[in-house]
């Protein structure tokens, strides 16, 4: 009992003061991208071609944050003269054309579907199901059930029956072998329901791109209402989209 | 033994080479090594022509390689000699629809059709995608009944199928059917650019993201003729350790959350995170994503990341000791750990397992001792005390190298004024007709990459195995007569990966 409370005192109080207080990140964190748009062409190709997800629209001068890694091999290209990251975490997008990205991104809090603030703003109850992710995005969004982050005094929680869900968090490319599932846990959760996709390759497939085992794209197979990018995305740009989505 | 051919990790070998022997020689060279205490690194088949060919990689204090050529099916050595080769047995039938004869439980490793278009080896076409679409294992009985559990989960985790055959609370037999997170990893390797290599190999398994690329990296590095400096060497020690502390410091919490303990829970749900932040500190991510390239690093660490990282080990230490201090001498919490899901050194040693599995019973094998890569020749190994095999003790073996891995760190920080400089992913050629193994000890055990190129120095064969592969079998058999409830407990001690075995 006595080492309880020892340890109780060493340990403190380390919630977040996040979202009343902003928090900074390591300046070496890979957020939202900065994207000089007068920059010489040249450049925005080689950008492009060294691109390993291919996720460099060179004709548009636009990153797709849907494809993107956040690897940052782009932004040593010419010294940073068409694209560096800055470490504003809030990414989160409504659509998937929103995340082609000339650097900046539309308002969250804006988005066309108001009843779901109505709906989920005090209470959200999550599903989260993994299919073919390679546990860093699950461990991310974990992780936010730490006491730093301590996502339940938002009102929001990952539950075990999708009967008990409000909507699904989904995961991974979606291998094959896991697309029955992954339907069946969607249907299984009563409507009106909400879709998120978290993590690039939910959104594009990542990094599993153009393989013939994974499907690729969550909204191919259900309609995504909420897009989360990253791999993974940091735990504070799931918690920024859940909490501009939602509340 | 006098065929089989000494190689050294992370060297290039030729691959006309490759000693190639009768399959009868095969079997008996293999058999013979693997009962004198010898274990089985890789054990895989390719197409060679119009040739079938098995090549085994094998290791005891030092690493071997053997192959042999083979028709549509050959004797199965699990049947033989040893129950290490099952799992390699059944990946070759699922890969290629070379059929080991005789194997006494044949049945698929990840769903998928094979890449010969050879008929299946288990009668399957496909046309559903379930991996789970299997007769299990059953016991029959008045009082038996049967419990099964997944794909999907209770909570944020990655997709399995467990199916129990129990009486009472008793588990009988845990069968375990993975292949859910199946993403056609080897055969993506050889299909894509360079550029995309170190990206798919940081997704291997996320939570070994540097361990896997390591040893991508140190193969491509090999067959490229690229040299790393001493400096990038101790930066990517670093990052191995730290993803080793924040992985067994996470896992010790979970532990403790399931036995219902929740100061330690949470207090270690939260340290894991530090950890993971000096992740970010030294690269921009989390799980070390993109720090790792072939060459080098992508970030080099100067003396303001070197300073973050010492304070934060001098904050944390005390406090990481603190609370295991508070987990392991809770009473309620030994009486939930101690002997429960207990593998003996012999299972252990049957099934080859390695990591802290293996260590927890009682098998030394540290791969960072026996095959050293990057900064690991310089730094001294660890030795674990309790060795029982049961979820204390793999979680006592957590907590000892967590210690170490600190100690590694702080040793690997005095050490950083060497030269190192950033590194660019750069295109390059690799050694023509050759074959590389790579071996690295990540946080869960040996991980080995094997790369075979062709004449153009095209990768034609890249083969991937995770420390799961050999492990998971080991928590099976920790479940034996252990009642149901131990489950999670067990399952927590083990911690193995989902996708990194489903590849």
């Amino acid at each position: 009992m006595l080492k309880i409370i020892k340890n109780r005192i060493e340990q403190g109080h380390k919630t977040t003061s996040y979202p009343k207080e902003p928090i900074e990140l390591y300046k070496r964190y890979r957020g939202l991208p900065k994207i000089n748009q007068d920059c010489d062409i040249s450049v925005v190709n080689q950008c492009a071609a060294i691109c390993p997800q291919d996720a460099i629209v060179a004709s548009e001068r636009k990153i797709d944050l849907g494809k993107c890694t956040f690897c940052g091999r782009c932004e040593n290209v010419a010294g940073g003269a068409f694209v560096t990251f800055s470490q504003d975490f809030g990414m989160g997008t409504a659509t998937r054309e929103a995340l082609l990205c000339d650097g900046s991104l539309p308002a969250l809090a804006d988005h066309a579907k108001d009843h779901f603030k109505k709906l989920f703003g005090r209470s959200l109850q999550l599903r989260q199901v993994s299919a073919g992710g390679c546990n860093s995005c699950e461990a991310d969004t974990n992780v936010l059930n730490t006491p730093f982050f301590d996502l339940s005094r938002f009102g929001i929680d990952f539950v075990a029956s999708p009967r008990h869900a409000d909507g699904i968090h989904v995961t991974g490319p979606i291998s094959k072998n896991m697309k029955s599932a992954l339907i069946s846990t969607y249907e299984a959760i009563p409507s009106p329901k909400v879709v998120i996709a978290s993590g690039c390759c939910s959104i594009s497939g990542g990094p599993f791109y153009g393989s013939s085992e994974i499907v690729g794209d969550l909204s191919a197979i259900v309609p995504v209402d909420l897009y989360i990018p990253g791999c993974p995305p940091h735990p504070l740009t799931t918690l920024h989209a859940l909490l501009k989505f939602f509340k | 033994m006098d065929n089989l051919l000494h190689i050294e990790n992370g060297g290039i070998v030729k691959r006309s080479d490759i000693p190639l022997v009768s399959f009868d020689s095969f079997a008996t060279i293999l058999s013979e090594f693997v009962e004198n205490d010898g274990y089985i690194v890789q054990f895989f088949a390719l197409v060679e022509g119009d040739k079938n060919k098995l090549i085994a990689v094998v290791r005891n204090n030092q690493l071997f390689i053997l192959s042999t050529e083979v028709g549509e099916n050959f004797a199965s050595l699990t049947a033989t000699a040893s129950e290490k080769f099952h799992m390699f047995e059944r990946e070759i039938a699922e890969q290629y629809g070379i059929v080991p004869k005789d194997h006494p439980w044949l049945k698929m490793v990840r769903y998928h059709a094979n890449y010969r278009g050879a008929p299946d080896a288990f009668g399957n076409n496909y046309s559903e995608d379930i991996p789970g679409n299997y007769s299990y294992f059953q016991v029959e009985g008045e009082a038996v009944h049967e419990v099964a559990v997944g794909p999907v989960h209770a909570g944020i985790i990655e997709p399995g199928h467990f199916r129990f055959q129990c009486s009472g609370e008793e588990v009988f037999s845990l069968e375990i059917q993975l292949g859910y997170q199946h993403r056609g990893v080897e055969n993506l390797f050889t299909e894509v650019p360079l550029k995309r290599l170190p990206i798919i190999a940081e997704s291997i398994a996320g939570d070994t993201s540097i361990g896997h690329n390591l040893c991508c990296c140190q193969a491509l590095e090999a067959l490229g003729g690229l040299s790393v400096d001493p400096g990038a060497q101790i930066v990517r020690s670093i990052a191995l350790e730290l993803e080793r502390i924040a992985n067994h410091i996470g896992d010790l919490g979970a532990l403790s959350g399931d036995v219902a303990f929740n100061p330690p829970a949470a207090y270690f749900g939260r340290i894991r995170g530090e950890f993971l932040n000096l992740l970010q500190v030294l690269c921009g991510n989390r799980f070390g994503k993109s720090l790792v390239l072939p060459g080098g690093i992508s970030q080099i660490m100067t003396a303001e990341q070197s300073t973050i990282i010492e304070e934060k080990l001098k904050e944390l230490e005390p406090e990481i000791r603190h609370v295991c201090d508070l987990l392991f001498s809770a009473h309620t919490v030994q009486a939930r750990f101690e002997q429960t899901g207990t593998v003996s050194n012999q299972m252990a040693r049957d099934l080859g397992l390695v990591g802290y599995a293996g260590r927890a019973s009682g098998i030394e094998y540290d791969a960072r001792v026996t095959f050293p890569t990057e900064s690991y020749r310089q730094l001294p190994a660890n030795r674990n005390e309790m060795t029982n095999g049961d979820v204390n003790s793999r979680a006592t073996v957590r907590k000892e190298e967590i210690s170490h891995s600190i100690h590694l760190i702080r040793l690997l920080l005095n050490k950083a004024g060497e030269t190192s400089s950033t590194t660019i992913m750069q295109d390059f050629t690799l050694e023509p007709d050759a074959l590389i193994i790579t071996i690295n000890e990540g946080w869960r055990g040996e991980i080995s990459h094997c790369l075979m190129t062709d004449a153009e120095g095209k990768i034609e064969r890249y083969k991937v195995k995770d420390p799961s592969f050999h492990n998971w079998t080991g928590l099976a058999m920790s479940l034996r007569n252990e009642e149901i409830s131990e489950f999670p407990l067990c399952n927590k001690s083990f911690n193995l990966s989902y996708c990194g075995f489903d590849l």
